[in-house]
C-alpha cells in the first residue's frame, strides 16, 4: 500500500471504534447509554471526516465535518435528551433476551459487509477503501437493532445510527456526496427527528408507554 | 419557467394553508392551488410537445416524455382528490374525528407532499431525487397518523420506520452510483449525479458497482413501491389514514417511487450489458403480484383489500417494466396511468361508503345502491375497471402485458393468469353484496363529492376504447426511451 500515511491509519483505527460502538450499542440496555453512544459515535464520525479533509485536502468535506458536528453531535442529542427527560424514560430499563446470540448475528453480518464491500472496495480510489466493508457492517448492525428491538426510543437510535453508517460508507467510498445533497439530507434528518419526538408524545397518549410490543394490532387476521 | 410554476404553487400553497389555518375556506385554497398546480403542468406539457426534451437550471431538472406525463398525471390526480377531500374532510370534522389544528395540518401537508413527488419527478440529480422521496415520506408520516387512534398511530410508525429504512438503502445506492460515476464525470462539481449525464456514459460505468447500486437502489425505492416482501406498511397505512390519503398514496406515490426504480433501471441496464435488472424486476414483479392476490381473501377492511390490489397492480407493472421492450413498456406505462386513476376513483368512492354506513368492515357495508346510487355505481364501476373488465381501460393494458409474456417469458402467463383470477374472485365477491343487498340509512351531512369519481373512471373508459393518437405516440415515445 503506497499510500497509507499517518492520518489513514488514524482514521482506520476510528473505523475500528465505529464498529465497537455499534456492537456496545447492540447490547445497550438503559436508553439513557443508548445515547451517550451515540454520540460518541458522531464524535468519531467527524473526527474522521476532518482527518480525511486534512489528508485529501478537500474543503468541500470539511464543511460536511462541521454539518455533523452541529447536527449529530449537538442538535439531535440535545432534542433526544429533552424528549428522555420530558418522557421521563432516563432510567428505562429495555429487557434485552439472548445477548449471545445477537452477538454471534452481529459477528455473521460483519463478515458478510466485508464480502459485500470486496468488489467496490477494490474500484473506490479513496485512501480509506478499506474502511468500507466497516461501514457497511455498522449500516447492518443498526438494522439489527432496529429490528431486535421494541422500544420506540431504542428504534430510533437504531435509525440514526443507521444514518451514520450511510454517512461513513459515502465518505469512505467517493469523499463524500455533493454539498448541496448533504444539505438536503441533513434537513430530512432533523424534520424526521422532529417528527419522531412528536411520535413518542402520540404514543404514550394511547398506549400509555413507549413499548412497541403493544402495536400490534394491525396484523392480518 | 414552467417547472418553477409546478414546483412553486404546491410549495407557496403549502406555506400559506399552513398559515391560513382552518378557516372554512382552507379547502377551496387547497383547490384552488392544485389546480393552478394543473394548469402549469399543462403548460409544461405543451412545451415539451412542441420543443422536446429539455432540462434547466444548470441542468438541475429535466424533463422528457417519460417524467412529463407523471408530472401531468401527479397534477390531474392531486387536483381531483384535492376537490373530493373539501366535502370529505368536512364530514369527517362534523363526525367530530378532525380537529381545526388537524385539518390545517392536512391541508398544508397535502400540498408539501405533492411538491414533494413533483420535485421527485422533475429533478435531474439523483441525490435531490432521494432527498424528495424521503420528504415526502416525511410529510404524509403525519398524515397517516391524523386521527391519532391505536391504529393509525402504528400504522404510520411502522410506514416511518419500514419506508426510512428503505430509503436508507436508496441512499447507499445512491452513493455507490456517485463512486461509479465519479471517474467518469468528475468528482468535483454535480455533474456525476445527474442522470442525463450518467446516462450519456452508462455503457462505461463499472459493472460490479453498478450492479450493487442497482439492488440497494431498487430494493431501497421499491420498498416505496410496495414489492413484497417489503410491503408490510403500505396495507396498514392505507387504511388507517384519511381516504383522500391512501388515494394519493396509492395513486401517486407508488408510481413516482416506481419511476425512480426505473430511471435507475435504464443505468443499469447499459452499464451491465445483461438482462439482470430486467429479470429482477420480473421476479420482484411476480412475488408481489400472487403475494398480494392471495391476501385479498384475507381483509375484512374495505381499505385494507383496495391497498392489497395496488400491490398487486404495481407487481404487474413492475414485472412488464422488467420485460423491458417497446410493447411491454408501452403497456407498463399506460397500466400505470389506469391504475392510478382507477385506484384513487375508488378510494373516493369508498371512503364515501364508508362515512354512509360509519365502517370500513366489509361485512356491515351493505346496499349501497339503495342508499346512495352514485356512490354504489361509482365502487362497482371502479371495481370492475380494476379487476381489468373490457371497456376499462386496465383491460388493454393487462392484455398487452399478458400477450407480450406469452411470446417471451410464456413461463410466467400461468401464474399471471391465476393471480389475477384469484384478486378478480376476491375483490368480486366483496363487492357485490356491498353494493346491492339492503341496509339502514346514515344521510350525510354534506353531498359527497362524486364528480373526481366519475371523471376518473371516464378517462379509464375512454382510454379502453379509444386511446387518442398523440398519446398514444408520447406513450410509445416514453416506452422507447425507457428501453430493456
Amino acid at each position: 500500500m503506497p499510500h497509507v500515511n499517518f492520518a489513514a491509519q488514524v482514521v482506520q483505527m476510528l473505523a475500528g471504534a465505529l464498529l465497537l460502538i455499534s456492537f456496545a450499542m447492540l447490547a445497550e440496555r438503559r436508553s439513557r447509554r443508548l445515547l451517550i453512544l451515540l454520540v460518541w459515535q458522531g464524535v468519531v464520525l467527524v473526527t474522521s471526516t476532518v482527518l480525511v479533509a486534512a489528508s485529501a485536502h478537500l474543503t468541500h468535506l470539511y464543511y460536511s465535518a462541521a454539518l455533523t458536528l452541529l447536527l449529530k453531535v449537538c442538535v439531535l442529542p440535545l432534542i433526544l435528551f429533552r424528549l428522555m427527560r420530558k418522557l421521563g424514560i432516563e432510567r428505562d430499563n429495555e429487557p434485552l433476551v439472548n445477548v449471545p446470540t445477537l452477538m454471534l448475528v452481529g459477528l455473521c453480518l460483519v463478515i458478510f459487509a466485508f464480502g459485500l464491500a470486496q468488489p467496490v472496495s477494490a474500484l473506490a480510489t479513496t485512501v480509506l477503501r478499506k474502511t468500507l466493508g466497516i461501514a457497511i457492517a455498522v449500516i447492518l448492525l443498526s438494522f439489527l437493532m432496529i429490528l431486535a428491538r421494541r422500544k420506540a426510543f431504542t428504534q430510533v437510535i437504531g435509525f440514526l445510527s443507521l444514518e451514520n453508517g450511510l454517512f461513513f460508507a459515502a465518505t469512505t467510498t467517493t469523499y463524500g456526496m455533493p454539498m448541496v445533497v448533504e444539505l438536503g439530507m441533513a434537513l430530512d434528518l432533523l424534520v424526521a427527528v422532529f417528527i419522531f419526538g412528536i411520535f413518542f408524545f402520540h404514543i404514550r397518549e394511547q398506549f400509555d408507554s413507549l413499548d412497541l410490543d403493544q402495536l400490534e394490532s394491525l396484523k392480518e387476521d | 419557467m414552467e417547472i418553477l410554476l409546478v414546483l412553486g404553487f404546491p410549495l407557496l400553497g403549502a406555506a400559506l394553508l399552513a398559515m391560513v389555518g382552518a378557516k372554512r375556506y382552507a379547502a377551496e385554497i387547497s383547490v384552488a392551488v392544485s389546480l393552478a398546480t394543473l394548469l402549469a403542468a399543462a403548460l409544461l406539457v405543451l412545451r415539451i410537445i412542441r420543443h422536446g426534451p429539455m432540462t434547466a437550471w444548470n441542468e438541475e431538472f429535466f424533463i422528457d416524455p417519460f417524467n412529463v406525463f407523471l408530472v401531468a398525471l401527479t397534477a390531474l390526480v392531486g387536483f381531483t382528490t384535492s376537490v373530493f377531500s373539501r366535502p370529505y374532510m368536512r364530514i369527517e370534522a362534523n363526525h367530530g374525528r378532525l380537529t381545526p389544528g388537524r385539518l390545517r395540518l392536512y391541508h398544508s401537508m397535502y400540498q408539501l407532499f405533492m411538491a414533494a413527488m413533483l420535485l421527485a419527478l422533475t429533478t435531474n440529480n439523483m441525490g435531490f431525487m432521494w432527498v424528495a422521496m424521503e420528504m415526502a415520506t416525511l410529510s404524509t408520516v403525519l398524515l397517516v397518523s391524523l386521527y391519532r387512534t391505536r391504529g393509525s398511530i402504528e400504522a404510520a410508525w411502522k410506514y416511518f420506520i419500514l419506508c426510512g429504512v428503505g430509503i436508507a438503502l436508496a441512499l447507499f445506492g445512491t452513493a455507490l452510483l456517485y463512486t461509479a460515476a465519479e471517474d467518469l464525470l468528475g468528482g468535483e462539481g454535480m455533474g456525476a449525479l445527474l442522470w442525463t449525464h450518467l446516462n450519456a456514459v452508462k455503457g462505461q460505468l463499472e459493472p460490479r458497482v453498478m450492479g450493487m447500486a442497482f439492488v440497494f437502489l431498487l430494493v431501497g425505492y421499491g420498498t416505496k413501491v410496495g414489492l413484497a416482501p417489503l410491503h408490510n406498511w403500505l396495507p396498514d397505512a392505507h387504511a388507517e389514514g384519511p381516504t383522500p390519503v391512501s388515494a394519493v398514496l396509492s395513486g401517486l406515490l407508488l408510481n413516482v417511487a416506481l419511476y425512480a426504480v426505473i430511471r435507475c433501471k435504464i443505468l443499469a441496464d447499459g452499464a451491465l450489458h445483461s438482462n439482470l435488472p430486467g429479470h429482477m424486476l420480473m421476479g420482484f414483479g411476480l412475488l408481489s403480484t400472487v403475494l398480494a392476490s392471495f391476501f385479498l381473501w384475507r381483509q375484512r377492511d374495505i381499505k385494507r383489500l383496495f391497498a392489497y390490489s395496488s400491490i398487486e397492480h404495481m407487481g404487474i407493472i413492475t414485472f412488464a417494466f422488467g420485460m423491458g421492450g417497446p410493447i411491454a413498456n408501452f403497456a407498463a406505462l399506460l397500466h400505470m396511468t389506469m391504475h392510478s386513476l382507477t385506484k384513487s376513483a375508488i378510494f373516493f368512492a369508498a371512503g364515501h361508503a364508508t362515512q354512509l354506513s360509519g365502517t370500513q368492515r366489509m361485512d356491515k357495508i351493505r346496499g349501497l345502491m339503495a342508499i346512495h346510487p352514485s356512490v354504489g355505481w361509482g365502487l362497482m364501476l371502479g371495481g370492475l375497471a380494476i379487476l381489468g373488465m373490457p371497456p376499462f381501460g386496465v383491460f388493454t393494458s393487462e392484455y398487452l402485458i399478458l400477450i407480450t409474456a406469452m411470446r417471451d417469458h410464456p413461463w410466467a402467463t400461468p401464474i399471471l393468469l391465476v393471480a389475477l383470477a384469484v384478486a378478480f374472485g376476491a375483490i368480486f365477491s366483496r363487492l357485490q353484496p356491498m353494493v346491492f343487498g339492503d341496509t339502514p340509512d346514515h344521510p350525510l351531512p354534506h353531498s359527497p363529492a362524486l364528480v373526481p369519481v366519475f371523471i376518473h373512471l371516464g378517462i379509464v373508459l375512454m382510454m379502453g376504447v379509444y386511446i387518442p393518437p398523440a398519446l398514444a405516440e408520447w406513450y410509445r415515445l416514453a416506452a422507447r426511451l425507457i428501453g430493456g
